[in-house]
């Protein structure tokens, strides 16, 4: 490793950035002042406030604005001479494509979300450019790891989970959990207050009960001309908390071995002249936009706190209110923005309201939103650490140093004494349909299951393809894309609901499927086997995809038993911690002791940390990625149900 | 710590943060001042997360005017004469922090700590230097301990790829977090200088190479009156014989000290690898905050990184008997 050889590698090399936000401004700072010319960055995203304690290239000023141009330009001003190029769009359109990779000497990933670290991994595999990635991974927190072409494993040789979605009847019939809650207040309740009405919406669906209780009341939500909005507001409270939790009651079969919910109605909750009474919005509050606040009105100032049943029936009154007086514009338009204050304040007391009625413990504003929102959590030292280790490893690759390529382990806790522990990479997984071109096996009923459920439920989420081509042999079944002509594209609809023993090529036992994505330059073969009975709970897609897990082997919610549903996008749970050992305890051939870290008990449910979804990504509506984060970099206030614990105490 | 809420503007900055350290930590932080002697690439990056961390304050020593050496790694000067010409590093990269974070008061302080009065340190809970002497490390540390608050010391030092962190909270209570609550914990860090006093055969057997290569420097350039870093290649002669010497002394086998390692250090001289200043003052930003919010298990009390094997690890020297 002569020293002038590295500085003539890093001053020729070329250099792609994917994501301009918090690894992003510290690896860019360090890449300019490691002796960096030519770099490009790419982030779809713009800045936002809560940007600004840890993306230090940004300022207020710069909110709204561009975060691939901002950095670029912060920079350059401490390092003129060299050159960024920043593109400010979507690193999963077209114009990235395998040759536009096949540019670049490396490629360093800074992303927050799996869909686009797949999709670059496939890009990077196609073009043979080395990948060297960065995030949070189950419990040793945060980690860079580097992917060659054949000579380590690439992203995805090691299972990561694709996003989970609840079970529609636990979102509208047993929640279990806050997080239950808040899906039920955003998804359904919000969206079917102020979303687009012509959504379908599946509040209304009663366990076991065939009968079709949605239309009549459909009306309910419909405000008549002369309801005045505290009339409005206690009639849906009493109807979506009262009515329904009372009908669903009726149910026996339901509650045979859960807790019984109790209805709620606002007339037991608050007295008839706190119904009545509106809050205290400032006589010159003029605003109708997304800083418009019920919790101020109320007086009710800290978002910490946990309020009460009474409080939180106010908060819900209150916004709706609000909403309708101030922002009656935006409804039937509005989705769930966990910027959009008064959006936030309703969602809480919604679900609050729903886990008080469950018996579930209610949560403060601050960890409702921070659910709803799928924030995560984020400081300026963790990235800069990250950052610093990305660039030493992009080096070695630089200089084909392959020997000496590491993932390396960021810990919260020491493991012999390290915090920062290196690991030599792992050859490729000869299993992996993505770098190993292994085929598939899917179990699925044949004579049941349409090409529908099989292209979304398998190919794009499971496979995380985008643009999906689907043949049998020479047979062209399906085509995904915008750019098809419309009678090829009709043609294509058509297939889509047919099962797939009656497509045009039928699909049967022992059939073969090939899929490919053309921009990720991803194929893959699928065998398909029939199969008559799949587990309602278990298997609810009735699809069983085999065979794409570490070593062959099925691990843990990947390809069984994960919970699925057309309609209700969830957020993720706690990985249980026996899993997490598995998968920690593979990770590590060196068989560190890892019980060293830290434990967490059941009853302190991990507080999922997301990534903040990005609108964009097609992995449809508000799935989200699962990250298994275990504890936070500095265990300390982060997970709500412990802070609750003590507050309580 | 009940009395004054965080704004809605702190809040609204800090939602992330408050979300791994909580409300109570980020009101500590916001009450701490800090002080750093000494600016390169390392302690600008420390400087750059305690102020997006959201300090009370944040004083910069450091006279020294611009030079190529100090622009290495230093991403808050812009690289114009017409900007940095006659000005001191301090006041450059404080103008530059402010804009971090408007919350946080960063000051510009002229003169060297090692001169400074006694009770100049008063002010602050925190104090960081790098790139001073054995001496001057030593003489601050002691300076810290004398005054009747607590003040957190911390020493940072990279070279070429590798650094060390030192870390003084003299005694140390928090709230250790546990699977089945909260036990309260106690530390208690030695001064540097008793630190580096234990003898070498009384150290863990398997002590960081970089410890007893960072003392041998430190000796030759004290004994050899040199500025921290002002070595090159020509030194090695000079330093294998000072190893032999301490080594011999301490009856350490000179391999815990390698020669490579010397060798590399010193053909760096005053040059640091850019991609470790954010690890170290990483690293240390973090201790640093885990400190002044009482949370979180603090290092005890050496840290070290080296690019070459790419390990961060921490090195326990405190107890005079053997661990």
């Amino acid at each position: 490793m002569d020293s002038d050889s590295k500085t003539e590698a890093i001053k020729r090399a070329k250099v792609l950035m994917v994501g301009a936000g918090g690894i992003g401004c510290e690896l860019l700072k360090t890449l300019a002042l490691s002796g960096f010319q030519d770099i490009h960055i790419i982030d779809m995203d713009t800045i936002e406030v809560s940007n600004l304690n840890r993306q230090f290239l940004f300022r207020q000023s710069h909110v709204g604005q561009s975060k691939a141009k901002v950095a670029r330009d912060a920079v350059l001003r401490f390092m003129p001479q060299i050159c960024i190029t920043p593109y400010h769009a979507n690193v999963k359109d077209p114009e990235f494509n395998v040759d536009f990779f096949k540019k670049f000497n490396v490629i360093l990933n800074g992303l927050d979300n799996l869909d686009a670290r797949r999709h670059v991994n496939r890009l990077c595999l196609a073009a043979e450019v080395p990948l060297v990635e960065s995030g949070t991974t189950g419990f040793l927190g945060q980690q860079v790891t580097v992917h060659i072409k054949g000579r380590t494993e690439c992203y995805e040789c090691q299972p990561k989970p694709t996003p989970k979605t609840y079970p529609v009847c636990t979102i509208t019939s047993t929640p279990l959990k806050f997080v239950h809650c808040i899906v039920w207040a955003k998804d359904l309740l919000f969206a079917k207050l102020f979303g687009d009405r012509n959504q379908e919406n599946d509040l209304f669906v009663h366990t076991g009960d065939g009968s079709d209780s949605g239309k009549p009341t459909d009306d309910i939500f419909e405000r008549g001309l002369d309801e005045v909005p505290v009339q409005y507001g206690r009639k849906i409270y009493d109807h979506v908390f009262g009515y329904n939790i009372e009908v669903a009651l009726a149910n026996e079969e339901t509650w045979k071995n859960r807790r019984r919910p109790r209805p709620i109605f606002l007339g037991d909750v608050l007295p008839e002249k706190l119904i009545l009474q509106n809050g205290n919005l400032e006589k010159n509050c003029l605003t109708e936009d997304l800083s418009l606040s019920a919790m101020s009105s109320l007086g009710l100032n800290n978002p910490q706190e946990i309020w009460s049943l009474a409080e939180n029936s106010r908060l819900f009154l209150e916004a709706l209110r609000l909403f309708i007086e101030r922002r009656g514009k935006d409804i039937g338009s509005l989705t769930f923005d966990k910027d959009d204050q008064l959006a936030v304040e309703f969602v809480t007391a919604a679900a609050n309201i729903r886990a008080s009625s469950f018996g579930i413990p209610l949560h403060s504003l601050f960890d409702a939103k921070g659910i709803a929102g799928n924030i995560v959590h984020a400081v300026a030292t963790t990235n800069a650490i990250i950052a610093g280790l990305i660039v030493i490893e992009a080096i070695k690759v630089l200089e084909a140093d392959f020997q000496n390529c590491r993932m390396t382990y960021c810990l919260e806790h020491p493991c012999q004494k390290m915090l920062l522990m290196p690991i030599e990479p792992f050859e490729a997984n000869k299993s992996c349909y993505v770098c190993s071109e292994t085929p598939l096996l899917l179990e699925v009923n044949t004579q049941t299951s349409t090409l529908r459920d099989f292209v979304d439920k398998i190919v794009k989420n499971k496979l995380g393809m985008s643009f999906p081509l689907i043949m049998q042999g020479a047979t062209l079944i399906f085509e995904g894309g915008d750019d098809l002509e419309e009678d090829v594209a009709a043609n294509y609809a058509l297939n889509l609901d047919k099962v797939l023993t009656a497509l045009p090529a039928p699909v049967t036992s022992g059939s073969m499927l090939t899929v490919e994505d053309l921009q990720q330059e991803l194929s893959c073969h699928i065998n398909i086997k029939h199969r008559e009975e799949f587990d309602e709970e278990k298997e609810p897609d009735r699809m069983v995809l085999l065979g794409w897990t570490t070593r062959g082997k099925e691990s843990q919610g990947v390809s069984n038993g994960d919970n699925t549903t057309a309609a209700i996008p969830a957020a993720p749970e706690a990985i249980n911690k026996s899993e997490e050992v598995e998968v920690a305890a593979e990770i590590s051939r060196t068989k560190r002791k890892l019980s060293e870290m830290s434990e967490t008990t059941e009853d302190q449910e991990t507080f999922q940390i997301l990534p903040d979804t990005d609108a964009n990504n097609s992995m449809g509506p508000q799935e989200v990625e699962d990250n298994d984060y275990d504890d936070d970099l500095m265990v300390l206030d982060g997970n709500p149900e412990a802070s609750k614990k003590r507050r309580l105490q | 710590m009940d009395g004054e809420e965080l704004t809605a503007q702190e809040t609204a900055l800090y939602d992330r943060q408050i979300r791994v350290w909580g409300v109570d930590a980020q009101k500590r932080l916001s009450k701490a001042q800090i002080l750093v002697s000494g600016l390169n690439g390392t302690s600008v990056e420390f400087c750059k997360n305690i102020v997006l961390a959201g300090v009370g304050s944040l004083t910069l020593m450091d006279d020294r005017l611009v030079t190529e050496d100090a622009l290495q790694a230093n991403f808050l000067i812009p690289r114009d004469e017409t900007v940095y010409s006659g000005r001191s590093l301090s006041e450059l990269c404080c103008e530059s922090l402010r804009d971090f974070n408007p919350m946080v008061r960063v000051l510009a302080e002229k003169g060297d700590l090692a001169q400074c009065e006694i009770d100049f340190l008063d002010k602050f809970d925190v104090v960081v230097v790098t790139g001073c002497s054995l001496k001057t490390k030593i003489e601050i540390n002691e300076k810290c301990r004398k005054r009747a608050k607590r003040i957190a010391f911390y020493a940072i030092e990279c070279r070429d790829s590798c650094g060390e962190i030192f870390v003084d909270l003299q005694n140390y209570t928090y709230a250790q977090k546990k699977s089945d609550g909260t036990a309260e914990c106690h530390l208690s860090y030695p001064r540097l200088e008793d630190a580096i006093l234990i003898p070498w055969r009384n150290l863990p057997r398997k002590v960081s190479k970089l410890y007893f290569a960072m003392r041998v420097i430190e000796k030759f350039e004290l004994s050899e009156g040199r500025n921290p870093g002002e070595l090159s290649n020509f030194d090695l002669p000079a330093v294998l014989k000072l190893r032999k010497e301490l080594c011999d002394a301490q009856s350490l086998n000179e391999s815990h000290v390698p020669e490579t390692l010397l060798e590399r250090i010193l053909v760096a001289g005053p040059m640091l690898y850019p991609p470790v200043c954010p690890i170290l003052g990483g690293i240390l930003g973090q201790e640093v905050i885990k400190a002044i919010s009482g949370k979180g298990d603090p290092l005890k009390n050496f840290f070290y990184f080296d690019a070459a094997d790419g390990k961060g690890v921490i090195e326990d020297i405190s107890n005079p008997s053997s661990i």
